[in-house]
C-alpha cells in the first residue's frame, strides 16, 4: 500500500507549499540521476531563487520534444533542458517556446546565437576506442571504411548521437554521403536503439570503436583512473552536439523560468557539468584536470534549417546503404 | 462471474484500442508510407520464424521434462523460465557475452582455430527471440502434458502402446490443443520486438513495425503515421489470435483421480535423446544467465544505496500487478472455459501485439485533459502491467480451466458450489500449480517493464529498471550490470516463490 | 412429484420427447439403446441441458429457472462424483454446505453417514486411496446427507462387478427409503430394472415413453424393447 500512500502524499505539497513558487524543469533521465548534474543544480538554484525546483524526466532529447508537442500548452513544464541543434527547427515551428532574452553562450567553438534556445553544454561526436587493443586508429571516415575495424553506432531514428552521426557525414561529405555510408556498411557491426547499448557493447569488447563523444575518455580517466580509452581525430572535422535549454511560452512562472536560463550560464551551474554530464561547459570556465588531452581541429555544425531540410533524405540514404 | 469477465474482456480490448484511437484522433487520421511495407515484411518474417522455431524446439524439451524424473528437475524447470523474465537490454548483452564477436563461444572457437561466427543478422534476431521465448513455449506445452490425467497414460500402458502410439493417441491431441495458442503468443510477442531486433539484426534492414513507430513519433513527429503502423501491428496480433482459435481442438481428455504418474518412460535411444535435448536446451538457456552473473557480480560493489529503495518500489509494484493480473486472467479463463463468449479470448491476446509507444502516448492523451498524468503514474503502471501480463496468465490458465470445467463443472453445479466457496474449494486447489506459476510470471514481468509509462514518469520515483538505464546512460556500465543482476535475481526470486508455492499447494 | 410437461430435447439430429409424471417415492429404471438419450434426459432434469421446449416440474413448480444446485435433486454421474483433491469427509460435507464451514453437529452427521455406508474411519482419505466400491459408497453417503427428494443415477455403478453392483443398488434402495426419495436410474441391465425398479421408462426412437410396470413390460416386451434386449430373451 505504500506507493498508494506515496501517490497521495505527492499531491499534498502542491497545496501545502502554495506560498513557494514551483519551477518545473523537464529534462532527460540521466540529468536528474544521483550522479548527474540534477541534484547539485537543484540545490544551487533553490539557494538563490526562493522557489522549489522540480524535475520531470522522460527519455532523451527527441522524446522530450515529442512529449512537449503532445502536451501542448497544457504542459506543466516551465523550462526544458536537453534539446539539441537537430531539434531546434522543429521546436521553433511548434510555437511552444518563448525567447529567453539571454546573451549568447561564450564558450562554444562556433558562433551560436538563437533567441529561443540557449546552450548549457556541448561536445564533439567522435569514435572512441581502446588504446590497448588498437594502436593506430583510423584518421577519417575513408580510413575507417578501408580498415577491417568494427564499429557500433546508434540508430538515428531513436537516438540523438545516431542522428548526429548522420549529420556529421552529411556535413563532411554532402552529396557523397551515400557512397561513404556504402563503404562503411561492412564496418558497422550493429546499430543500437540508444547510446547506452552501444557503449555497453564497446566496453564489453564486442566492437573496436563506438560512436560517442570526445569527452567520453575523460570519464574513464577521471572517475575510473583508467587511461586506456581515447577518441580518434578525424580529418573531416567533428560534428558538434549542443545541448539547449528553453523557456516554455505557456509557463505560469515566466520570470522564474528566464532566471533559471540565466542561472544555467552561471559558474554554479557550469562548473557541475564537466564531471556529471561529461560534456564541455557552455561558458569559459576552467576545465577539471585531465578532462581534455586534445581537441579536434575542425568543428562541423549544420544550421537548424539545413539540418531540418536534409534529415529525411540523409536518413533514407543511411537506411539504403546499411540495408544491403 | 460471467458478467464480470465480459466487463474485464471489454476493458482489455478498450485499453488496447482506445489509446490507438486517441492517437489517431489527436493526429487527425491514420497514414502509412512506402517503406512500411519493408518493415511489415521483416516483422512478419522474424515473428513467424521465431514462433515456429521456439515452439518446435519446445516440444521435445517439454516432453523430456514431462516423462523424465531426475534430481534437480524442479530447479531446472524453474531456472529455464528465467530468460523470459529478463529485461530486453539485459538479455541482449548477456547473449552477446556468449554468442557475440568477442563472446565465449567465438573465443572458444578461435582457440581451436575456427573462424568467428557472426551473431548479427536475421539469425541473431531469431537466436535472441528463441532464447527469450523458448522457456515460455516449454512451459505452456509442459502444462499441457501435466494436464493429461495419469489414467490416460496408464490406459495407454495397459494397451501396450509404444511411444509412437502414445504420441498418436495422447500427445498429438494434447499438442493440437496447446500448440496453436503457444504459436500465436510467441508470434505476438515478437511482433512488438524492437531493441532486440535492431541490435542483433545488425542494422536498419532489421526494421520492425515497432521501430517504424519510434521513427514516426520521434523522428518524423508524425502521430498519424504512428497510429497507422500501430493499427497494422495490432491487426497482425488479432489475426494470429483468430488463427490460433480456429486451429485449436480440445483434446477432451477429461479428468483423472490425481493418481501419481507412474508410467515407465521409454529407454534406449529415446532416453539418450531426452538427455541430449535437456543438456542442449539447458546449456542454451543457462549459459547467457551465467554470463549475466559473471558480468554483474563485480558491479555489485559499485551499486549506489538508492538501489534498495528502487528495488522496494519495484517489488511493491510487481506484487500489486501480479495480484490484479492473476485475478483478471483467472476470471477470463474460467468464463471462456465455461462457454463464455469467445471474443474474450481475443481480448486476452491482443494486448501482446499492442505498440508500447502508441499505448503510452494514447493513454497520456486520454488522461491529460482530466488530470496531470504524472499524478497517475502508479495506477497507470499497474493497469499497463496487468494488461501486458494478462495474455500470458490467460493463455496458461485456459487449458487448465477447461480441464477443470470438463472434469468437475457438473459435479460442482449439482452440489450448488458457487461463488467464493467454488473458488476456495475447487478452483484454487485444483489450479494451484498454474496459478502459482502465473502469479510468479506476472510479478517478474512487472518488475521489468518501463517503456509504456515513460510519459507518466515523474523522475522522482526511480524503479530498478530505470536505475539500470540511468547507470548505463552515465558510463557506469559495471554498476549497471550489477543493478541488472539485482533486478534479475529479485524477479527470479519472486517467480520462484510463487511457482514453488503453487506446486506445493497443488494436489498433484 | 416429478412431471415432464411436453418436454422436448434437441441437439443437431438428436430429438427426444417426454410427457409423463411419476408418483412420489417411485423407483424408475430408464432403459434403451445406446445414444437414445437416457443420459440427456437426466441431464435435462438436473438442469445441465436446456430443453428446446416444455418444462420440468416438481410438485407443480417449474424447475427451469433453477440452477442444478438449487433443484430438489441429487445426481450421480458415471464417474467423477468426488473431488480428488478433497478428503472423503470434505466431499461429504459439500452435501451439507457448499462453503464447507460445518458446525460440530454437521461434522457428526458426516461421520454418521460414513458409518452408514460402511466407510467408518475413512473420512481423512482421498478418493485415489479408495476402491471403486468405496468411492460409490462415499458418493451415496453424500446423497444421504443432501436428502433431496429426487435422486438421479446415471449409471454410477456400471464399472462395478455384479455382486458389488447389487450391493450398491441395495444401498440406494435403503438411502432412498430413508429419505423417501424418488429415484430415476439409467441402466443397461434388465436385471437391475427388474430387481430395483417397479416402473420402467423405455427410451428409444426419439421418445421417452411413460413409465410402465417393469415386470409386465419384460414379460411381454414391446418391439423397441425386444430389439434392445436382442434374441437372448
Amino acid at each position: 500500500m505504500r506507493p498508494f500512500l506515496a501517490a497521495c502524499l505527492t499531491c499534498l505539497p502542491a497545496f501545502a507549499a502554495a506560498e513557494t513558487p514551483v519551477l518545473t524543469v523537464m529534462t532527460y533521465d540521466s540529468f536528474t540521476s544521483d550522479w548527474g548534474p540534477g541534484p547539485a543544480v537543484e540545490k544551487a538554484f533553490e539557494e538563490v531563487c526562493g522557489c522549489d525546483l522540480q524535475f520531470i524526466t522522460g527519455g532523451d532529447g527527441a522524446a522530450l520534444l515529442a512529449r512537449l508537442q503532445l502536451e501542448g500548452t497544457a504542459t506543466g513544464a516551465d523550462v526544458v533542458l536537453g534539446l539539441d541543434t537537430n531539434l531546434t527547427a522543429q521546436g521553433l515551428a511548434s510555437g511552444l517556446f518563448a525567447p529567453h532574452g539571454q546573451e549568447p553562450a561564450s564558450g562554444l567553438p562556433v558562433d551560436f546565437d538563437d533567441a529561443h534556445f540557449l546552450p548549457y553544454d556541448w561536445g564533439w561526436f567522435a569514435f572512441v576506442y581502446n588504446k590497448t587493443r588498437l594502436e593506430t586508429p583510423p584518421d577519417s571516415f575513408r580510413a575507417l571504411a578501408e580498415s577491417d575495424l568494427k564499429v557500433v553506432i546508434q540508430d538515428p531514428r531513436s537516438s540523438t548521437p545516431g542522428l548526429g552521426l548522420l549529420m556529421w557525414v552529411k556535413a563532411a561529405y554532402g552529396d557523397e554521403a551515400p557512397a561513404i555510408w556504402s563503404s562503411l556498411a561492412d564496418n558497422v557491426l550493429t546499430v543500437t536503439p540508444g547510446w547506452s547499448e552501444a557503449y555497453g557493447l564497446f566496453v564489453d569488447g564486442e566492437a573496436d570503436m563506438v560512436l560517442s563523444y570526445t569527452t567520453s575518455p575523460a570519464y574513464h580517466r577521471i572517475a575510473e583512473e583508467d587511461d586506456s580509452k581515447d577518441w580518434a581525430p578525424f580529418a573531416e572535422g567533428h560534428y558538434l552536439q549542443i545541448e539547449l535549454g528553453a523557456v516554455l511560452a505557456s509557463s505560469d512562472q515566466p520570470g522564474l523560468a528566464r532566471d533559471f536560463l540565466a542561472f544555467t550560464q552561471s559558474p554554479a551551474f557550469q562548473s557541475v557539468i564537466p564531471e556529471t554530464n561529461w560534456m564541455y561547459p557552455a561558458t569559459e570556465i576552467p576545465l577539471p584536470e585531465g578532462f581534455e588531452t586534445h581537441r579536434p581541429e575542425t568543428s562541423l555544425l549544420l544550421g537548424a534549417e539545413d539540418a531540418q531540410a536534409i534529415r529525411a533524405e540523409a536518413l533514407a540514404e543511411w537506411q539504403a546503404a546499411l540495408s544491403r | 462471474m460471467a458478467g464480470g469477465a465480459v466487463a474485464l474482456g471489454a476493458g482489455a480490448l478498450a485499453l488496447v484500442l482506445l489509446p490507438l484511437g486517441a492517437v489517431a484522433f489527436h493526429a487527425g487520421g491514420l497514414s502509412l508510407s512506402g517503406p512500411d511495407l519493408a518493415a511489415l515484411r521483416f516483422t512478419l518474417t522474424q515473428a513467424a520464424l521465431s514462433a515456429l522455431i521456439s515452439v518446435t524446439l519446445a516440444v521435445p524439451v517439454a516432453r523430456a521434462l514431462a516423462r523424465r524424473r531426475f534430481p534437480g528437475r524442479g530447479l531446472l524447470i524453474t531456472l529455464m523460465g528465467a530468460p523470459f523474465l529478463l529485461p530486453v537490454i539485459v538479455a541482449v548483452l548477456a547473449l552477446v557475452t556468449v554468442f557475440g564477436r568477442a563472446g565465449w563461444l567465438n573465443s572458444l572457437g578461435a582457440a581451436v582455430g575456427l573462424p568467428p561466427v557472426p551473431v548479427y543478422g536475421l539469425h541473431g534476431v531469431l537466436l535472441a527471440h528463441v532464447f527469450l521465448n523458448l522457456p515460455l513455449a516449454v512451459r505452456m506445452i509442459l502444462q499441457g502434458w501435466l494436464a493429461v490425467p495419469s489414467e490416460r497414460f496408464r490406459l495407454a500402458e495397459s494397451l501396450g502402446f509404444c511411444p509412437a502410439d502414445i504420441f498418436r493417441h495422447i500427445e498429438r491431441p494434447m499438442l493440437r490443443e496447446v500448440l496453436p495458442g503457444a504459436l500465436a503468443t510467441v508470434f505476438a510477442i515478437c511482433l512488438t520486438s524492437f531493441a532486440v531486433a535492431l541490435t542483433l539484426g545488425g542494422g536498419p534492414a532489421a526494421t520492425t513495425l515497432e521501430l517504424a513507430i519510434y521513427q514516426a513519433v520521434r523522428f518524423e513527429f508524425d502521430l498519424s503515421h504512428a497510429a497507422g503502423l500501430a493499427l497494422i501491428q495490432t491487426g497482425l496480433g488479432a489475426a494470429a489470435a483468430l488463427a490460433a482459435w480456429h486451429l485449436t481442438r480440445e483434446s477432451g481428455f477429461g479428468a483423472g483421480m490425481d493418481r501419481p504418474l507412474a508410467t515407465r518412460a521409454p529407454g534406449g535411444w529415446r532416453r539418450a535423446g531426452d538427455v541430449l535435448v535437456l543438456v542442449l536446451a539447458g546449456g542454451f538457456l543457462l549459459l547467457p544467465l551465467a554470463a549475466l552473473v559473471t558480468r554483474g557480480l563485480p558491479g555489485l560493489a559499485d551499486l549506489p544505496w538508492s538501489v534498495a529503495e528502487a528495488a522496494l518500489r519495484s517489488i511493491t509494484v510487481a506484487l500489486l500487478s501480479a495480484l490484479i493480473a492473476v485475478s483478471a486472467g483467472l476470471s477470463l479463463a474460467l468464463a471462456v472455459a465455461r462457454g463464455g463468449p469467445r471474443w474474450l479470448e481475443l481480448a486476452a491476446v491482443l494486448p501482446l501485439a499492442a505498440s508500447g509507444l502508441v499505448l503510452g502516448t494514447g493513454l497520456f492523451l486520454l488522461i491529460q485533459p482530466v488530470l496531470p498524468p504524472p499524478r497517475l503514474a502508479l495506477p497507470v503502471t499497474l493497469l499497463v502491467n496487468t494488461l501486458m501480463t494478462l495474455p500470458f496468465v490467460f493463455r496458461l490458465l485456459l487449458p487448465e480451466a477447461r480441464a477443470l470445467e470438463a472434469g468437475y463443472g457438473r459435479l460442482a453445479a449439482s452440489l450448488g458450489l458457487r461463488g467464493f466457496a467454488r473458488l476456495r474449494l475447487l478452483v484454487l486447489p485444483r489450479l494451484a500449480r498454474p496459478l502459482g506459476f502465473c502469479a510468479g510470471l506476472a510479478a517478474a514481468l512487472s518488475m521489468g517493464d518501463l517503456g509504456v509509462i515513460a510519459l507518466f514518469a515523474t523522475g522522482r520515483e526511480v524503479t530498478l529498471p530505470l536505475l539500470v538505464q540511468q547507470l548505463m546512460g552515465s558510463y557506469r556500465t559495471g554498476a549497471a550490470a550489477g543493478a541488472a543482476l539485482v533486478l534479475v535475481s529479485l524477479s527470479f526470486a519472486l517467480f520462484w516463490i510463487f511457482d514453488a508455492g503453487g506446486r506445493r499447494a497443488s494436489p498433484r | 412429484m416429478l412431471r415432464l410437461d411436453e418436454l422436448l430435447l434437441t441437439q443437431g439430429d438428436f430429438r427426444l420427447a417426454a410427457d409423463w409424471q411419476v408418483p412420489p417415492g417411485a423407483r424408475i429404471a430408464l432403459i434403451g439403446p445406446s445414444g437414445a438419450g437416457k443420459s440427456s434426459l437426466l441431464a435435462a432434469i438436473a438442469g445441465f441441458y436446456a430443453p428446446a421446449s416444455g418444462r420440468v416440474l416438481w410438485d407443480g413448480r417449474d424447475l427451469t429457472p433453477l440452477t442444478p444446485g438449487e433443484r430438489p435433486l441429487s445426481i450421480l454421474f458415471q464417474d467423477q462424483n468426488l473431488f480428488p483433491h478433497l478428503t472423503l469427509a470434505e466431499n461429504l460435507g459439500l452435501g451439507l454446505r457448499p462453503a464447507l464451514r460445518l458446525t460440530p453437529g454437521e461434522r457428526a452427521r458426516v461421520t454418521e453417514a460414513l458409518d452408514r455406508v460402511g466407510l467408518t474411519g475413512m473420512g481423512a482419505r482421498r478418493p485415489a486411496q479408495l476402491s471403486g466400491g468405496q468411492v460409490s459408497r462415499a458418493a451415496l453417503a453424500r446423497v444421504l446427507l443432501r436428502a433431496r427428494p429426487l435422486l438421479l443415477l446415471d449409471e454410477p455403478f456400471a464399472a462395478l462387478g455384479p455382486a458389488l453392483k447389487q450391493e450398491m443398488l441395495a444401498l440406494v434402495a435403503e438411502v432412498a427409503g430413508d429419505t423417501g426419495a424418488t429415484v430415476l436410474m439409467v441402466t443397461h441391465d434388465p436385471r437391475d430394472a427388474l430387481e430395483f425398479a417397479a416402473l420402467t421408462v423405455i427410451v428409444a426412437g426419439g421418445l421417452a415413453a411413460a413409465p410402465q410396470p417393469t415386470a409386465a413390460l419384460f414379460a411381454d416386451p414391446p418391439a423397441v424393447l425386444r430389439d434392445y434386449l436382442g434374441h437372448r430373451q
